[in-house]
């Protein structure tokens, strides 16, 4: 590490300003503009899109390379449990059990 | 306003919180073991707020990365909170409570939002999520911080599995209607495509291509 205290706090001032900005953007733009309820519902749309795009990549990749079996496995299971109308506690605690498991059989 | 939620959920919310503490706890180790002093992962934890920019951003730092890089590789990570501001405007409040409000947004409160049925519960299942990680994923860093090397792997756990499959179960409903649906699979296929060669945080945002599906479905129907 070859920073000191005084850029480290500023590091971190930037980081977190910029990222409540990031955070601000949607609502100061929302309350400005009236949007028509199409581009309302594609806007959620765009929402979905981006999370269905997160579950992708953390749940098949690790780092630039691929996560393994035991990840995938669990969030798998998870989803089928969810997709077959089990409560949503025992989908995530599912998904959790499962890859602790094929871990613990040393399956990476 | 929490009794407007149904029992599961809030169960479902205590249960990520748990687990957000845990890969805080992680983070918190993580960050000291790699020479910072306490004082980075509990603050970066409270000011930042986002899991994913912050590990980043530290690992960044201890390889000898320049703080430049390590800010925008973060801000590049969270970029994503853009779409998701658009898409739940309507829960982070107005006046002083729109500061807090937008702070507490993460992939998992607005996550929880977009699949609450009306406002009420949207802003219930938004606020009683947002509020916890708050409190969680500090104090799970600032623990791990404490307790140094004990909590460096919490992958034992399974808690990586969770994160996709709470997200996956909670986009699911959305998932039913055709539009969302091709999109979604389109836009996650890209993202997968392109994560070998982009930087983290971008085939996320390159997944948006997606929708283009939906968009031209409309005009055709």
């Amino acid at each position: 590490m070859s920073i000191g205290t005084p850029g480290l706090v500023v590091a971190i001032a930037v980081l977190a300003g910029g990222t409540f900005a990031i955070r601000l953007a949607g609502p100061f733009l929302r309350a400005r503009i009236e949007f028509s309820p199409r581009v309302v519902a594609l806007l959620e749309t765009a929402a979905v899109v981006v999370l269905a795009a997160l579950v992708a990549i953390t749940a098949l990749t690790s780092g630039h390379g691929f996560a393994g079996v035991a990840r995938p496995a669990g969030v798998v299971t998870g989803g089928v449990l969810a997709a077959r109308g089990a409560p949503f506690f025992v989908v995530i605690l599912a998904a959790a059990a499962c890859t602790a498991a094929l871990r613990l059989l040393q399956i990476p | 306003m929490w009794r407007t939620l149904d029992r599961d959920l809030v169960r479902g919310v205590a249960v990520i919180c748990l687990s957000v503490a845990v890969i805080g706890a992680s983070y918190g180790a993580v960050a000291v073991t790699s020479g910072f002093p306490i004082w980075v992962p509990a603050v970066t934890a409270v000011v930042v707020l986002a899991g994913s920019s912050e590990f980043l951003f530290v690992g960044i730092l201890a390889a000898g990365g320049s703080p430049v890089a390590a800010v925008l590789a973060g801000l590049l990570v969270n970029a994503r909170h853009i779409t998701y501001g658009l898409a739940v405007s309507d829960v982070v409040g107005s006046g002083w409570r729109k500061i807090a409000g937008t702070h507490l947004m993460n992939d998992e409160s607005v996550v929880l939002a977009l699949s609450q049925p009306d406002p009420a519960r949207r802003r219930a299942a938004y606020w009683l999520c947002g509020a916890g990680i708050l409190l969680c994923w500090p104090a799970g860093a600032l623990a791990g911080a404490l307790a140094g090397g004990a909590l460096r792997n919490p992958d034992a756990l399974g808690l990586d599995a969770m994160f996709p499959a709470a997200i996956l179960a909670l986009i699911l409903p959305a998932l039913r209607q055709p539009g969302p649906r091709y999109a979604a699979i389109a836009g996650a296929a890209i993202a997968l495509a392109t994560a070998p060669f982009l930087p983290p945080g971008l085939p996320e945002l390159l997944a948006l291509g997606g929708l283009a599906l939906t968009v031209r479905r409309r005009v055709a129907a």
